[in-house]
């Protein structure tokens, strides 16, 4: 068509005009860390793999958990999870629940029968750990991972440390255990069942590995001194639930009465209950809320018929019965004796008030220093012996499963630096994803969706699990409760409100690039993108 | 076909048979007729492939043949005085467009005070919008011109305003020759737009266009109007082969051989001038008449050189611009500015006072002896006047700037009054 | 709700694209396939809610329409900033004629493309509110009332911008302009003027009537689909905020279009043949006060004391609005 002069123009002409130039403020994006991340003891990217589990690529999702923990089934159950307590959503409804998403993922997989990502190439290089509690296989999983050849030392009968010796079953299923920890083996780590190291020293002497990993957990149950008489029943919680492994499990009698406040107390006492104990009762010297004990653990006991005596301290023990006297809490909440007695009938008394580290092996050891009874590390778990490291319960620090699975992993890292001669560094952290740098308006609204439970006469009675996964649907609807904090997650929001459309969306995966050709800098983009992925910055002049 | 018609329904037959796709009127006398004919023919399936579009507003008519016309449609509307005023701003616009629209203009004063009846102002009004102003002098005239004018509005994309005298012309009925469908299609081929508001190969029409740019959008529309002076002698020469009349040019000529005084009119006035022409020419005076078609673009050469040859041109106007004078006699003596003759404004005909013969005579015979003023308002009433111009005058002498004013009146006063 | 949002997917549909949303109830600004009918380079202020109404509204009408679609648009921000000769940034057939015509001249679209029996061009026009409500509104009315074939989008950013932010039939009570100013005894644009656009074209009883924001692009969308889904007489009317003319930042164009919904001051709806068939319930209401507060055109309000009288109206429009539309979850319509 002819075109008449200076009226009518050629579409789409004003791509001469390059808007760039008003700017005084530019957009970029950014990957912040989000606040579950920063809390996983384990330093999963939490944000990460819930981003493939909803679109439901449920392999991808397991694959990119397990670049990090490689039991995420044993997590789903046992983890207390403070990735949930940090987790922004939290202050909008619920917090997402990560954990049973990863139970989920932990399962398909082991239903799946889906394998880890093969070991890289052989270093020719082999790393020795002793202990095959979860920090143990943590380490030996990474250093397989990272093409070392592992052997593993492990005491007892069976590996899994307290996740087989400790928590009870109807927590952890042995067939979740055994499966996540035949997968490790079958990435061609060894481990050497019975085969207790009694003499590091020794072993360290033979030199047949370049590194070292301690993992032995803090396996000896406390014993506080509780005058007694001759035939009072008192035993300690983590033999007990030892032997729940064994053939047979101890005689306990008809009442039995649990001292302590802690989750190790709430197993003993729900344990107790189901092998038949008319009454289980906590005996705590102080409050319900001072308890140690997680309050999801608490209610589930008391669900299960456990009693609890608050403000009581265990004074006698005789055949039949303790006597109790009543406490009271001082200004500082520390609990002071009234001298008000009251007695208790029990057949038997559980103690469970904490454990300790076996520090025996050590003794012929120069150079490990132990601390109030935990072996001191450095900032990359080793020891004072060079090529010498150690994790889990066995060094300072809270003792749980991700935690343990945590330390073996920096300690594998760590160790894998060593082995190369070099030195590990985590990089820099990033920014965190705080709450106010999302735009929350743009989720949906989502409450939290509940594992369900058993019901409380089977939990009563049977070690069957009581917490049931989610199906696929639900954990599909967990995930995509995730406000994929401070990541981009591809909603398009940019792309879509920006009035100069100076955003380029690349494609699915690829995410978006800002066209700074025509950018006007109005920071629209970064205050509507819901996740906080989007950041202004001056415009240097 | 030779038919006894009133005018009205004759130019509506005319624009039926230049196949429009779109009108859109709003009413106005004298502008009724035609557009009822027109709405008839679409309702009734007479006129085919047509939009008749009942609008709320002159404004509107306009818009909607704007849009149109853009869209590639053939558009037509008719408006008249009031109607040409309300639609103001898109008459300026279809031209800045260049939108091939072809306007009836059935010409008629403006109020206040309001006046139904024929003079030019509103043509007047929008000499300077960038349309193509033509006047019928006929109602054979008018007809043809329409027929004429889509196809010169199309060939050069600019709009054109037929211009015919309201009710001395849209409300008579005289013989008119209408052509048969296939001399129409044969003269005016279907629409191909220069552009146009195409899905297929979309444009932006209507920019903004700033200093860099305006005046150079300005001369090209002026070039353009220039540019139409020769379509206008190549589609005449076309119309003469299809219809077997060949239209008059830029104007029309009579008896002006050896004229001396020439008087000039646009519309139906010519008629008039022409008997009056042949009242003096028996009494020996040597006059001719010149009946203008073609105001817009003004034909300023071909003008010139029949004026040349005269010693008075008395222009028979139908508008006023008040403080000025009349606006077709300063466009012929501007003509003129280098050759001889006098040019006298006539104002004759405003609000439709009728343009007689008789009072075109004495106008002629008063220039014949010499007498006739620069600037001569015809039959003017002087009693109804005077006590107005008395007071009007007094106030204004008594005022500090009323000299130059009273002046004014003085020196227009009598002279009107002649 | 006229949108029915999609539950359960993250952001569902309140973001603009989302990737676990399947292909067909992706938004058209989500695409990579967008038509973008406004283009890089425009000359809109940073953060123009306008040129962002403009594209979206466009975009989706082209892929209703199979981007068969002409558009008119009048005099304007939207006409000044898109198309300074030797620019432009439409990249659809469009044509600009006056300031007061644009109805009308879709009106001649229309009747082309009637007459040469090209309906499957579609036709849109569009103005600001200046256009729509005050000078434009003969030729609108005159359009709805003839039902011609056109959807007329209403970009409204409550005054005449273009010009310099001079007060329109459009502007909202106590609203600061140029021709309102902050002075005097009652600052601002007085309270008990103005006309609801919306209401007006639905007692012409057209087929179709919605408002929308660009807070709410699925929705806008959504409504821009269903009014071409209809022959005849069209009217959106979409609230587009204007950082110059409020005073705003420009990163809260969105922010504050959001807000202007969950306040109730700007009522979400959509209306058949002159009766309402369904609002946007607000999602977390807002008292008027953070609406207001952001914008400079209200700052009279909040200085040297906040005007809790004046404020204190303003909400009883906005309560008036909730319980004139039923805005809130569990009221009726
Ligand atoms: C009853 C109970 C319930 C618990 N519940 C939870 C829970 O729900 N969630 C949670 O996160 N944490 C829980 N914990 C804590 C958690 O189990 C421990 O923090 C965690 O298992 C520590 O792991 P680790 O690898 O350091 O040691 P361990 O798990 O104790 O493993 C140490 C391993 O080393 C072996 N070993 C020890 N000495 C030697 C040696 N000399 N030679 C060779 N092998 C040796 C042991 O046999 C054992 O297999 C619970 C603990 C208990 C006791
Ligand atoms: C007939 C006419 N009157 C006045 C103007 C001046 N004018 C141009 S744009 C405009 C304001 C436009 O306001 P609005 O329609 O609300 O659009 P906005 O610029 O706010 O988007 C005005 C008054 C004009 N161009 N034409
Ligand atoms: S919302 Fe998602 S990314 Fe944010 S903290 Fe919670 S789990 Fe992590
Ligand atoms: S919305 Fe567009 S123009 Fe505004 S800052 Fe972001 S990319 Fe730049
Ligand atoms: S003045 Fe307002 S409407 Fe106009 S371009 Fe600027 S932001 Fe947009
Ligand atoms: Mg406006």
């Amino acid at each position: 068509m002819e075109r008449p002069f200076a009226i009518t123009l050629e579409v789409g002409s004003s791509r001469h005009n390059k808007t760039g130039t008003w700017r005084v403020e530019r957009p970029v994006y950014v990957d912040r860390l989000p606040p579950c991340n920063d809390a996983c003891p384990a330093g999963e990217n939490i944000q990460g793999w819930l981003y493939h589990a909803e679109s439901g690529d449920y392999e991808s999702a397991w694959r990119k958990l397990m670049e990090d923990n490689p039991l995420p089934a044993v997590m789903g159950r046992v983890c207390y999870h403070p990735c949930q307590t940090a987790c922004n959503r939290g202050k909008l409804d619920e917090e997402v629940g990560i954990n049973s998403v990863e139970h989920f993922l932990g399962d398909l997989a082991l239903d799946k029968g889906w394998m880890p990502e093969t070991a890289a190439a052989d270093t020719g290089r082999t790393a020795l750990i002793i202990g095959a509690g979860p920090s143990g296989l943590s380490a030996a999983y990474h250093l397989r991972r990272l093409g070392h050849t592992v052997t593993i030392y492990e005491a007892g009968a069976n590996p899994g440390g307290m996740m087989r010796y400790g928590i009870p079953k109807y927590r952890l299923p042995r067939e979740v255990l055994d499966g996540e920890i035949r997968r490790i083996e079958a990435m061609g780590v060894e481990i050497v069942l019975n085969h207790k190291v009694n003499d590091l020293a020794a072993v360290l002497a033979e030199k047949r590995f370049d590194a070292v990993f301690l993992a032995i957990g803090a396996e000896i149950g406390k014993r506080a001194y509780v005058p007694a008489g001759e035939s009072a029943r008192i035993l300690d919680a983590v033999s007990f639930l030892h032997s729940m492994e064994g053939q047979a499990p101890p005689l306990l009698g008809r009442r039995v009465a649990i001292y302590g406040g802690g989750n190790t107390a709430m197993d003993a006492a729900r344990t107790a209950k189901r092998l038949g104990a008319t009454d289980a009762v906590v005996v705590y010297r102080r409050t319900r809320d001072r308890m140690p004990a997680h309050d999801f653990e608490v209610e589930e006991a008391v669900e299960e018929g456990v009693e609890m005596r608050w403000l009581s301290t265990v004074k006698h023990a005789d055949a039949g019965k303790l006597l109790l006297e009543k406490m009271t809490l001082d200004e500082k909440g520390m609990p002071t004796p009234t001298g008000e007695f009251e007695e208790l009938e029990a057949d038997s008394l559980i103690l469970a008030l904490g454990q300790e580290v076996d520090l025996e092996l050590l003794r012929n050891v120069d150079g490990v220093v132990a601390t109030d009874g935990v072996v001191q590390v450095d900032r990359n778990m080793m020891t004072g012996v060079p090529g010498l490291f150690a994790g889990g319960d066995m060094v300072p620090g809270e003792r749980t499963v991700t935690v343990g699975i945590g330390h073996g992993k920096l300690a594998a890292r760590n160790i894998d630096a060593w082995l190369r001669g070099t030195s590990f560094s985590k990089g820099g952290r990033p920014e965190l994803a705080d709450f106010d740098l999302l735009n929350t308006w743009y989720y949906s609204d989502a409450p939290q969706t509940v594992r369900a439970k058993l019901d409380v006469a089977r939990r009563r009675s049977t070690f069957d699990e009581v917490v049931q996964g989610l199906d696929e649907s639900n954990a599909l609807f967990e995930a995509r409760r995730c406000l994929s904090c401070g990541n981009c997650f591809e909603c398009d929001n940019c792309y879509g409100v920006c009035p100069d459309n100076s955003v380029i969306k690349l494609g699915p995966g690829l995410r978006y690039e800002f066209d700074y050709d025509y950018c006007k800098g109005c920071g629209i983009c970064a205050q509507e993108c819901p996740c906080g992925a989007i950041k202004m910055v001056p415009e240097s002049i | 076909m030779l038919e006894q018609i009133e005018g009205s329904q004759a130019v509506a037959r005319a624009v039926g048979l230049s196949r429009p796709e779109v009108i859109c009127a709003y009413p106005i006398s004298p502008q009724t007729h035609i557009v009822e004919a027109l709405s008839v023919a679409v309702k009734s399936g007479a006129l085919e492939h047509c939009e008749f579009v009942n609008v709320e507003s002159e404004f509107a008519a306009l818009s909607v043949a704007i849009g149109a016309s853009a869209a590639g449609a053939r558009s037509y509307t008719a408006t008249a005085s009031q109607g040409l005023l309300y639609m103001i701003e898109a008459v300026y616009n279809a031209a800045g467009l260049g939108l091939p629209i072809v306007m009836t203009l059935a010409n008629r004063a403006i109020g206040a005070p309001i006046n139904i009846w024929n003079d030019h102002s509103d043509a007047m009004a929008v000499r300077d919008a960038g349309w193509i102003q033509l006047f019928a002098e006929t109602n054979q005239d008018a007809a043809d011109l329409h027929i004429y004018a889509f196809r010169l509005a199309e060939q050069l994309s600019v709009p054109v305003m037929v211009n015919m005298d309201g009710f001395i012309l849209t409300h008579a009925t005289e013989r008119v020759d209408l052509p048969s469908q296939e001399q129409v299609d044969a003269f005016l081929p279907p629409y191909a737009p220069r552009t146009y508001l195409d899905p297929a190969d979309p444009v932006s029409i209507g920019a903004m266009v700033g200093p860099e740019a305006f005046t150079e959008v300005r001369y090209l529309a002026s070039l353009r109007q220039h540019e139409a002076l020769s379509s206008i002698e190549q589609i005449d020469e076309e119309f003469g082969e299809v219809f077997g009349r060949r239209p008059c040019g830029f104007f029309s000529s009579y008896r002006m051989e050896d004229a001396e005084i020439v008087a000039v009119a646009m519309g139906s006035a010519v008629g008039t001038l022409k008997d009056a022409v042949d009242d003096m020419r028996e009494q020996g005076v040597r006059v001719g008449a010149l009946g203008l078609r073609t105001f817009r673009p003004f034909p300023a050469d071909a003008i010139r050189s029949a004026l040349s040859g005269s010693r008075s041109v008395l222009v028979f106007e139908r508008a006023h611009s008040p403080g000025f004078g009349g606006q077709l006699s300063a466009d012929i003596a501007a003509t003129l500015r280098s050759v001889e003759p006098t040019v006298h404004s006539v104002v004759s005909g405003l609000g439709g006072r009728p343009v007689t013969r008789r009072s075109v005579a004495s106008a002629i015979q008063a220039s014949a002896k010499g007498e006739l003023g620069l600037e001569t308002f015809l039959d003017l009433d002087e009693s109804l006047l005077k006590r107005e111009v008395t007071e009007l005058g007094t106030a204004r002498r008594s005022s500090a700037t009323g000299g130059a004013v009273a002046q004014i009146i003085e020196s227009s006063g009598p002279q009107g009054a002649r | 709700m006229p949108f029915q949002p999609i539950k359960f997917y993250q952001t569902g549909s309140f973001v603009v694209g989302n990737r676990l949303l399947s292909e067909d109830q992706r938004s058209v600004q989500s695409s990579q396939a967008r038509t973008n009918s406004l283009t890089l380079g425009h000359r809109a202020c940073q953060g123009c809610g306008e040129a962002l109404g403009a594209r979206y509204a466009l975009d989706a009408a082209m892929r209703a329409s199979g981007n068969q679609m002409v558009v008119a648009n009048a005099t304007g921000c939207l006409e000044v900033f898109t198309t300074p000769f030797p620019e432009t940034s439409w990249q659809i057939p469009w044509i600009h004629s006056l300031f007061g015509n644009s109805a009308a001249v879709g009106t001649g679209i229309a009747a082309a493309l009637r007459s040469k029996g090209k309906q499957d061009i579609r036709v849109v026009a569009q103005a600001g509110d200046g256009g729509t409500v005050d000078i434009g509104f003969g030729p609108l009315s005159g359009m709805f009332e003839r039902n011609d074939d056109v959807l007329f989008i209403c970009y409204d950013n409550e005054a005449y911008m273009n010009t310099g932010v001079q007060r329109s039939g459009a502007t909202p009570p106590a609203a600061r302009t140029a021709t309102t100013d902050a002075v005097g005894p009652h600052p601002g644009e007085d309270f008990g003027k103005g006309k609801n656009l919306p209401l007006i074209a639905m007692a012409h009883e057209i087929p179709y009537v919605a408002t929308a924001t660009v807070a709410e692009l699925r929705d806008l969308e959504y409504k821009v689909e269903k009014a071409m889904s209809f022959h005849g007489a069209r009217y959106i009317h979409v609230l587009v905020p204007c950082p110059l003319g409020w005073g705003s930042a420009p990163s809260d164009t969105i922010r504050l279009s959001r807000m202007a919904k969950e306040t109730g001051l700007f009522p979400v709806f959509e209306a058949e043949g002159g009766e309402v068939t369904s609002v946007s319930k607000i999602r977390h209401r807002l008292p008027v006060e953070e609406y207001l507060r952001p914008q400079r055109r209200y700052q009279h309000l909040f200085r040297p004391q906040p005007d809790t009288q004046t404020i204190g109206r303003i909400q009883a429009i906005a309560d008036k609005n909730i319980s004139r539309f039923g805005l809130l979850n569990g009221e009726p319509k």
